[in-house]
């Protein structure tokens, strides 16, 4: 070795410095807020706004019971059963206060219709109503719901996702529920986690898309193999096919996923419907596990599978969650897809895709800006929402997340990176997955508040501000519960409890919510876009009928002004095209509008 | 990893031009072939975090081989080796983060030219950066984990594609010494933990030990020198590797090599130096050193 003795010492400080980066870097940028309390004075001053979790007090007592599945399964049975819980928000009544519906996934077990009473409290109303005892033996059970109009009445009705036979129950005019599946054409039996109501052809009537995860030739109470795992952890394509339900009217619909270029068997666990390019067409974002998201451009007549045109479809992660959200305030939609990141053992980072201005053959460029963001790593990752919640005038984001939760001191991490680095004959047969054994995976996490501070960063709040549960989360929905210009978290968790966050914002800041009903276009405006200018800002929101992950907000869109704010105008565009403007318009109320014919 | 070991042949007469054109010298084909690897496995899978993470990783690689090998060395050095360890680093590693691929290459090199012993570095240069990288920061690097398809086609293109090139190399019974120890006590952790043998299998079906078994366990420069000895190493490493996995440790293979590889080193030069010593006792100190005596490698 040659260089002298100057040269050595600047080398080994070289190296030691090397080492001493990680460590530095590690401490400096702790994860989390942990350890935070709630001060509510504190969290108001800092952050404008905290939660109170309310469910018992609103006199929901909701436990989610998971699914039992085939005894074959048993030695994994908590990885396997560990979806079902769901929340979506619906009016169903149309009386003008959100109530709220969550399934239950244990044969046997029922789902509840929590009517608001406007009072601060709820009572479950499912059994009356007849969407309760929806989980008998031989049925399956349910994974998910989403609400839509799809015959224009003024009553949202109800399709039930399950793994099992999915059910479609028409609204009686707020009165009850008829089942009216077996008119509809839907399939005998589907494993699906998420579905969508949009109008994909602007006919003015709700169709219906519908993502399997599981392939749907499995009974999974019945099974005569175990080979039903996916065949890899990142490309995997032998999960449920998709379905696209063209709605005929009069209660009848016709499957056209293959005639319209919906081909995939991936395994889907979200999807969000918007029209990402102004084309006047929804298109259709599908969050994949195992593997990469899919993005289905919809050009007026057909889907295109554009991924990895857009930069979404690279770099395969486990895909949970599509919400939609204007984080920059410029009309544009970025989209958030959660993954999983385990220290240690796995780091996908959840996906933070933002717009760029170019395009690739008129298909929108994406960028995952998550890193940038300050809001990637979640744990593992499920339902998550965008939502003002301290009414400040940029969107938030609300992440839940713990997939397993047994026993705290032992993890089955490493005997699931084991078998998931292997070869499909391996990770494809749950007989060859180690037992469970009481372990955690990923289990008791911290939930994520992260607050936007309008210049293109997310600050993790979430103990700060009072979510401190560390349930297993799946859904997140968000609605104005006690019509007060608050965004309210709700939270369904997988053996656990359905939690309500009640949220209390810095009264200063001020808002607005628009209830918009569609005469040409569907009468739930599902699919409409929406952007408020005040104050030299714009903000796009959008109606939707599922986000998240197995989950629907409210159909109401609730905007953050900040303080003093001076409102310009509201400017619609609703899926029939028409584009409307509103002016006049006051904060501090729920203002509702049709669209002019 | 590192440029895998081009043994001292013996003589052979030269071939035909033509024929040299034809044949890639023996240092630039794992470079080639890991390149070759790279690329398969992002435009048919996508298996990078970015490849922009990748270049920095491979910049930064080479260099500080080359400002190190400049003001050490006092020449400009070969860069196979930095370049292999450059992108072992780029394909292996997966963070959200861009330092850690710099940090890690930077490592990687460096550690050539810092933990030296007796003129030789001990660590393979790419399994002491991503191991000390993965160790401190396991918030936010990981390994890489996805599979090439997961399907049997890619998987045995790589094994049969790697096992012909590392044998020109004359490193097979290496990789060979390690997958069959890893096989066989795979089975014993079957039998000891109840879990079904395929599990215990499933990582060595995976990329990541396929370029743990081509490039990594393979460097020339960290190995021992002896065919025998080389085995026994390859053989030491799965079998402390099974200690790591006992402790559920899913980098095992990696710690299991930082530590063994080190130790045989340091044991290849104290039995050496031993027979140095002899020889010396045996032979007058006026004369001449055994021709036959290994040169010491540095």
């Amino acid at each position: 070795m040659k260089g002298g003795p100057i040269a050595r010492a600047v080398l080994i400080l070289f190296f030691i410095g090397l080492i001493a980066v990680p460590v530095i870097l590690t401490r400096r940028n702790p994860s989390g807020s942990a350890g935070a309390q709630l001060d509510t004075r504190a969290a108001l001053a800092r952050y404008g706004f905290y939660f109170t979790e309310v469910s018992q007090q609103a006199g929901i007592h909701f436990v989610h019971q998971m699914p039992q599945l085939d005894p074959k399964l048993a030695p994994i049975m908590p990885e396997i059963a560990s979806m079902g819980a769901s929340v979506t928000v619906v009016d169903y009544n149309q009386d003008g206060w959100p109530d709220l519906y969550v399934t239950n996934s244990r044969q046997g077990t029922k789902n509840a219709l929590y009517r608001n009473n406007h009072d601060g409290t709820f009572t479950d109303v499912a059994p009356q109503l007849g969407i309760a005892d929806v989980n008998q033996p031989g049925t399956g059970v349910s994974t998910g719901a989403v609400w839509g109009d799809y015959d224009n009445d003024g009553y949202p009705d109800l399709f039930l996702i399950k793994w099992g036979r999915p059910m479609l129950f028409h609204n009686d005019r707020g009165h009850g529920f008829t089942d009216v599946s077996k008119q509809a054409g839907l399939p005998a039996w589907v494993n699906a986690d998420t579905a969508v109501w949009f109008d994909y052809d602007g006919d003015g009537k709700l169709d219906l898309f519908l993502g399997g995860y599981f392939n749907e030739t499995y009974d999974l109470w019945h099974l005569n193999t175990t080979k039903i795992m996916p065949d890899s952890f990142e490309y995997a394509e032998n999960g449920g096919r998709k379905y696209l339900f063209h709605n005929l009217g009069s209660g009848r619909f016709e499957e056209v996923s293959e005639k319209l270029g919906i081909r995939s068997n991936r395994w889907a666990l979200a999807a969000g419907a918007a029209d990402l390019t102004g084309s006047g067409h929804p298109d259709l974002f599908v969050a994949n596990d195992y593997g990469v998201s899919e993005l289905y451009m919809n050009d007026g007549s057909r889907f295109h599978e554009v991924g990895k045109l857009a930069g979404v479809g690279y770099s395969p992660k486990s895909g949970m969650n599509v919400a939609f959200g204007d984080i920059f305030n410029q009309n544009k939609f970025s989209i958030y897809v959660s993954n999983i990141s385990e220290p240690g053992f796995l780091i996908q980072g959840n996906n933070f895709w933002v717009p760029q201005d170019s395009t690739a053959g008129g298909v929108p460029k994406y960028v995952n800006m998550a890193n940038a963001l300050g809001a990637e790593l979640g744990g593992w990752s499920f339902g998550a929402q965008f939502g003002d919640w301290n009414n400040d005038g940029t969107l938030d984001l609300f992440l839940t997340n713990g997939y397993v939760s047994l026993d705290r001191h032992r993890s089955y991490w490493y005997d699931f990176a084991k078998v998931t680095a292997g070869n499909s004959a391996i990770i494809g047969d749950a007989s060859n997955w180690p037992p469970f054994d009481g372990r955690s995976l990923s289990g008791y996490q911290e939930k994520r508040v992260w607050v936007n501070d309008g210049s293109g960063h997310f600050e993790d709040v979430a103990s700060a501000v009072g979510v401190t549960d560390r349930h297993d989360g799946r859904a997140v929905a968000v609605a104005d519960l006690w019509n007060n210009g608050a965004l309210d978290v709700i939270m369904a968790n997988q053996g656990g409890p359905l939690l309500v966050y009640a949220n209390h914002p810095d009264p200063a800041n001020q808002w607005i919510e628009f209830a918009l009903e569609g005469t040409k276009s569907n009468r739930d405006a599902i699919g409409a876009q929406a952007t408020l200018y005040w104050d030299g800002q714009q903000q796009l929101q959008q109606v939707s009928a599922g986000s998240g992950f197995a989950a629907q907000n409210d159909l109401r869109l609730h905007f953050g002004l900040g303080k003093d704010p001076h409102l310009e105008k509201l400017v619609i565009r609703w899926p029939s095209g028409k584009v409307q403007t509103v002016l006049h318009l006051a904060p501090n109320h729920i203002v509702p509008i049709r669209e002019e014919q | 990893m590192s440029q895998a070991a081009i043994a001292a042949p013996a003589y052979k007469p030269p071939r035909p031009q033509w024929k040299s054109w034809l044949s890639l010298d023996n240092r630039y084909v794992p470079p080639a072939f890991i390149t070759l690897i790279l690329l398969a496995g992002q435009l048919s899978f996508g298996i990078l975090e970015s490849y922009e993470r990748t270049l920095l990783a491979i910049a930064t690689s080479i260099a500080t081989e080359l400002v190190l090998g400049r003001i050490f060395l006092g020449k400009w050095v070969n860069l196979a080796s930095a370049y292999i360890s450059g992108i072992s680093v780029g394909i292996l590693l997966r963070s959200p983060d861009f330092w850690p691929y710099a940090v890690a290459a930077a490592l990687a090199i460096s550690s050539k030219y810092v933990l030296r012993f007796r003129g030789r570095h001990l660590w393979n240069p790419s399994n002491f950066g991503i191991s000390v990288v993965l160790f401190l920061l396991p918030a936010s690097v990981a390994m890489l984990s996805i599979q090439w398809g997961n399907n049997l086609a890619s998987m045995a293109v790589i094994w049969v594609l790697g096992s012909i090139i590392i044998w020109r190399v004359r490193r097979f019974h290496i990789s060979a010494t390690y997958a069959i120890s890893f096989l066989v006590l795979a089975l014993i952790r079957s039998w000891i933990l109840h879990q079904p043998w395929l599990a215990e299998v499933s990582p060595i079906t995976g990329p990541e030990y396929q370029l743990f078994i081509f490039f990594m366990i393979t460097d020339p420069k960290t190995t021992v020198r002896s065919k025998k000895g080389q085995c026994l190493v390859a053989f030491c490493v799965a079998f402390v590797e099974m200690f790591f996995r006992f402790d559920q440790s899913i980098y095992a293979e990696l710690y299991a090599l930082f530590w063994v590889g080190p130790i045989a080193l340091l044991i290849e030069m104290a039995l050496d130096a031993r027979k140095r010593r002899r020889a010396d006792a045996a032979f007058p100190s006026s004369m001449e050193p055994n021709p036959a005596m290994p040169p010491s490698r540095g």
